[in-house]
């Protein structure tokens, strides 16, 4: 090859370049948009997995409504305070001070496989939405938890796993909190609890005892022992559940002794 | 006028880029999960393929081939203006429809390395890849429509595998076979099912 080859394919490709490069800085002075400084700057900061939980469409949107000043720094649920203290730190507020406890997800029921009966076999999608439409599901408790694991597919932090009892386990040490799971449920079994507490209430069913014994050897049977024994008036059955008060709570667990069915939960374990 | 009309049926279904010709088969299993989404592919897809073609065409006629060079150096040339054309059309949409920009915003830089968009600009300008039996040496009035074909054929395409797969989500087939292993299986049977049109109109 000669020389001028070379040189014909540089003018070529040089100048091809040169003519497309220029034409671009011309339309991006033509068609520049002025972008807040700050959205990107944030939206950096923000996790980037548009889990959704701060009810703004996606990352981008909540960046955006921060510096809008339509949501607060601490908008970003699954980020915690660390990402709130670098959100507050780029508007330049003083963030030394964010506190607070944090919520975890916890499952609303004990009634595992061997606990709870059924009164026909699921042989569909496993999914517990579609479960759920198939007669108000297999099970005969109305309140328990199907276990086909649409919470642990919603978890974007894959914080669930289905434990042996056919019940999903929540990791909190990797849950953020975001609340996928709790929209994800269609029984409205799984909800956010503030994380220093110990007792719970492992049920949801409002059945009478008699009804919530014939299904269920973990239910709660409004029987009213853990409210006789509170010496703290924190725990009642209301509409045939026991409801703890996590104020008065001092979590002392002579509710959770004394529960006949094992329906209160000391989640100490789970804290770790 | 029957030469476009064989041109543009050639390239939009006898011929089609991906179910015969399998070329930019990425977008299409990347792109064709959600129906809307395709539809936005599609649209940025006819767009971009269209304005490269025609770039390409001057480029390739007017520089590449009078300066000898155009044999050993159209891919790196093609690919420049193809690079440059998707950012100015990232531009033009950011700043004419915000909205837009947004719904699209993560398929219009992959429509960059959309091999798609090479190779209908490839074959517009310097034809014999697709080995059709038509007559070559295009003009821009053809290869344009050459290429709106081909872009048409895309999108008919991916909305028409797009809808297939929102119904094979919730189908009643075995765990192994979910996800994209049932979805190669409807492409390959959508591919025989083009492969029906082979010699309509003697092309």
């Amino acid at each position: 090859m000669d020389t001028s080859m070379i040189v014909k394919a540089s003018i070529a490709l040089g100048g091809t370049g040169l003519i497309m490069g220029g034409l671009l800085a011309v339309a991006s002075k033509v068609f520049y948009v002025e972008v807040d400084a700050r959205v990107e700057l944030i939206r950096a900061v923000l996790p980037g997995i548009n889990c959704g939980a701060c009810g703004l469409p996606g990352c981008d949107g909540a960046a955006e409504a921060i510096v809008a000043g339509e949501a607060s720094n601490t908008a970003c649920v699954a980020g915690g305070s660390d990402v709130a203290k670098q959100i507050g730190a780029l508007l330049g507020m003083d963030v030394s001070e964010v506190t607070g406890v944090a919520n975890k997800a916890l499952v609303r029921c004990g009634g595992g496989k061997n606990e709870v009966a059924h009164r026909y076999i699921y042989d569909g999608q496993h999914d517990c939405q579609m479960a759920q439409q198939v007669s108000g599901g297999p099970l005969l408790c109305p309140y328990g938890c199907l276990g086909l694991g649409s919470c642990i597919t919603s978890c974007p932090f894959v914080a669930i796993t289905l434990g042996e009892d056919g019940l999903p386990k929540i990791d909190w040490d990797k849950c953020t909190s975001c609340g996928a799971c709790v929209k994800a449920c269609p029984r409205g079994i799984i909800s956010l609890v503030a994380e220093d507490k110990e007792v719970h209430v492992l049920c949801r069913s409002h059945n009478a005892g008699k009804e919530v014994r014939a299904v269920c050897k973990k239910g709660c049977i409004a029987c009213k022992a853990c409210e006789k024994v509170c010496e703290f008036d924190a725990i009642h059955v209301i509409d045939n559940l026991a409801v703890i008060d996590k104020d008065k709570c001092t979590d002392c667990k002579k509710c959770v002794e004394k529960c006949p069915t094992g329906c209160l939960a000391d989640l100490t374990a789970t804290r770790g | 006028m029957e030469r476009l009309f064989l041109i543009f049926l050639a390239a939009f279904l006898i011929n089609n880029i991906l179910l015969i010709r399998f070329i930019a088969l990425c977008s299409f299993f990347g792109v064709s999960t959600n129906f809307e989404t395709s539809i936005g592919m599609s649209m940025a897809v006819v767009f971009v393929m269209t304005m490269a073609s025609a770039v390409c065409w001057g480029v390739w006629r007017f520089v590449l081939e009078p300066m000898g060079v155009g044999e050993f150096l159209y891919i790196p040339a093609f690919i420049l203006v193809i690079a440059a054309l998707v950012q100015f059309v990232e531009m033009v949409i950011k700043k004419v429809s915000p909205t837009l920009f947004k719904a699209m915003g993560i398929y219009l830089p992959l429509i960059t390395t959309n091999c798609a968009v090479l190779a209908a600009a490839t074959e517009s300008v310097k034809p014999g890849f697709w080995k059709l039996s038509l007559q070559y040496n295009y003009t821009l009035g053809e290869s344009l429509v050459h290429t709106v074909g081909v872009a048409l054929g895309y999108s008919l395409v991916i909305i028409m595998f797009a809808a297939m797969r929102e119904r094979i989500t919730i189908a009643p087939i075995p765990r192994s076979m979910r996800g994209f292993p049932i979805s190669f299986i409807a492409a390959g049977l959508s591919s025989l099912a083009f492969l029906g049109f082979k010699g309509l109109f003697g092309i």
